[in-house]
């Protein structure tokens, strides 16, 4: 399982968790979810600019 | 992030949260203010025997506050960056925006049985719509910080202070639709070169609503869910002002739901106003990729009144909540290279409504911002013509 973070706000897809809410049960691998998905928490970043792994700093 | 977007900071202080002091900390309760307009209203109302102090809350926001804005001035301070964490979990400031609620509520049920129990001229009742409006149209300015947060607790309170104007999908359109196309055509909220506030007021209202409701269609249909069903946020959101205005109309009689139904619409109003002045003209360029630029600090107007900065918790300083959609309002900063507008939103409201006045001082502005290449603007296509023979354009 991976992770996805937004490079702006820091928010992150866990695949682990899925983002339940927006449609994408624990376990939904980041393919699966759409390349016009933006990021739920701050609008500005779409999925493709996503960058891979957790981060630490915001 | 976005280090090289401010200034004003004081990188020779020494850094720590005591060797800086918010000049406006306990200036936020003023923001309180606004829903004890009716309890003002009423108090001004028996103090003086007057009753034109039924329409206090028109006066306070329209006379007042652009004439506080004219005599108490700007300010361009910004918190150092080292200190924006901390003072963004300072959670004094959020109980600043939660007591809003209760006391909303509070003046909505005093206010509904004034209406129906206090004796108003029917003069009176409709001052006390309007001013019941301000309260509506300005608990959206608080729904629109509580909803940018993380937590749910906010996302709730956020749907809660929506529930006043019936506009419950804003939440919706203003987090996943406004913010991702903002200054660009496709934005019903972003208002453009040439638009006046009367022509982008039912388009806003109209665009904001259908594409609130595409959002949240295609959100549930990843869910397998149809859009109507209780899951929808929108149709919970509205929900509550059906049961809100039902409650109110069996607690006080059917004479108050034309109050109420007054007050929601130009409640909202006020809001689109205030998106129509947020973004006029300005757009985002398409890169070769075909994707727009990101949204940069030239994408907003932005105002330094202290006055309004204060009622509406620091949302003139809008390109840093646009380059930063969650950070808390006593955080957000003074950008430098944002447009700025010739006075608060208080006063630039005004200038909306009578659209002479306000192309006579913003669209100079716009053209001297694109260095008269209109073809960077964003224009309505049914002016552009018009726009382009009026300011002449290289490029466009």
């Amino acid at each position: 399982m991976s992770a996805w973070r937004c490079p702006g706000c820091g928010y992150v897809y866990d695949e682990a968790a899925g983002h339940p809410r927006e449609g994408f049960p624990p376990g939904t691998p980041w393919s699966e979810v759409p390349d016009d998905w933006h990021c739920p928490d701050c609008g500005i970043y779409d999925k493709i600019d996503f960058e891979p792994g957790a981060g630490e700093d915001g | 992030m976005e280090a090289a977007t401010h200034s004003h900071d004081h990188a020779d202080v020494e850094l720590n949260p005591a060797s800086w002091t918010d000049s406006k900390r306990y200036a936020w309760l003023l923001g309180l203010v606004v829903p004890l307009l009716p309890f003002i209203a009423w108090a001004l109302v028996e103090l003086t025997g007057l009753g034109v102090f039924w329409f206090f809350g028109p006066f306070l926001v329209f006379v007042l506050f652009p004439v506080a804005d004219l005599l108490v001035g700007m300010d361009a301070e910004n918190p150092p960056d080292s200190i924006i964490s901390w003072l963004e979990q300072d959670r004094y400031y959020r109980w600043c925006t939660y007591a809003f609620i209760p006391l909303q509520y509070a003046g909505l049920v005093f206010a509904s049985w004034l209406w129906a129990d206090g004796g108003l001229s029917t003069i009176d009742s409709l001052g006390l719509a309007l001013t019941m409006a301000m309260v509506s149209g300005i608990a959206i300015n608080t729904a629109h910080e509580l909803g940018h947060k993380r937590a749910d607790l906010e996302k709730w309170l956020s749907k809660v202070a929506l529930a006043q104007s019936g506009y419950g999908h804003f939440f919706i359109e203003h987090n996943r639709g406004h913010h991702v196309r903002v200054a660009t055509p496709e934005d019903p909220a972003s208002a453009r070169l040439g638009e006046s506030f009367w022509a982008f007021l039912p388009r806003t209202v109209a665009g904001s609503l259908g594409s609130a409701w595409g959002l949240e269609r295609a959100r549930l249909a990843r869910l397998d869910r149809s859009p109507w069903s209780i899951h929808n946020d929108i149709l919970q959101a509205w929900a509550m002002t059906v049961a809100l205005f039902a409650a109110l109309t069996i607690a006080f009689g059917p004479v108050v739901l034309p109050f109420l139904l007054l007050q929601a619409v130009l409640g909202f109003s006020l809001l689109e106003v205030v998106n129509y002045l947020e973004h006029y003209g300005l757009l985002r360029q398409k890169r070769e990729d075909g994707r727009y630029e990101r949204c940069l600090p030239q994408h907003s107007w932005n105002s330094n009144n202290v006055a309004s900065n204060v009622l509406l918790y620091h949302l003139q300083r809008h390109s840093d909540h646009h380059a930063n959609p969650t950070r808390r309002y006593q955080a957000l900063r003074h950008v430098d290279e944002a447009p700025q507008l010739p006075t608060g939103y208080a006063g630039m409201i005004l200038l909306a409504w009578f659209p002479p006045l306000w192309r006579r001082v913003m669209d100079r502005r716009l053209v001297d911002h694109y260095g008269g290449d209109l073809s960077r603007a964003n224009v309505q296509p049914r002016a552009r013509r018009k726009v382009l023979a009026r300011y002449g354009s290289a490029g466009a």
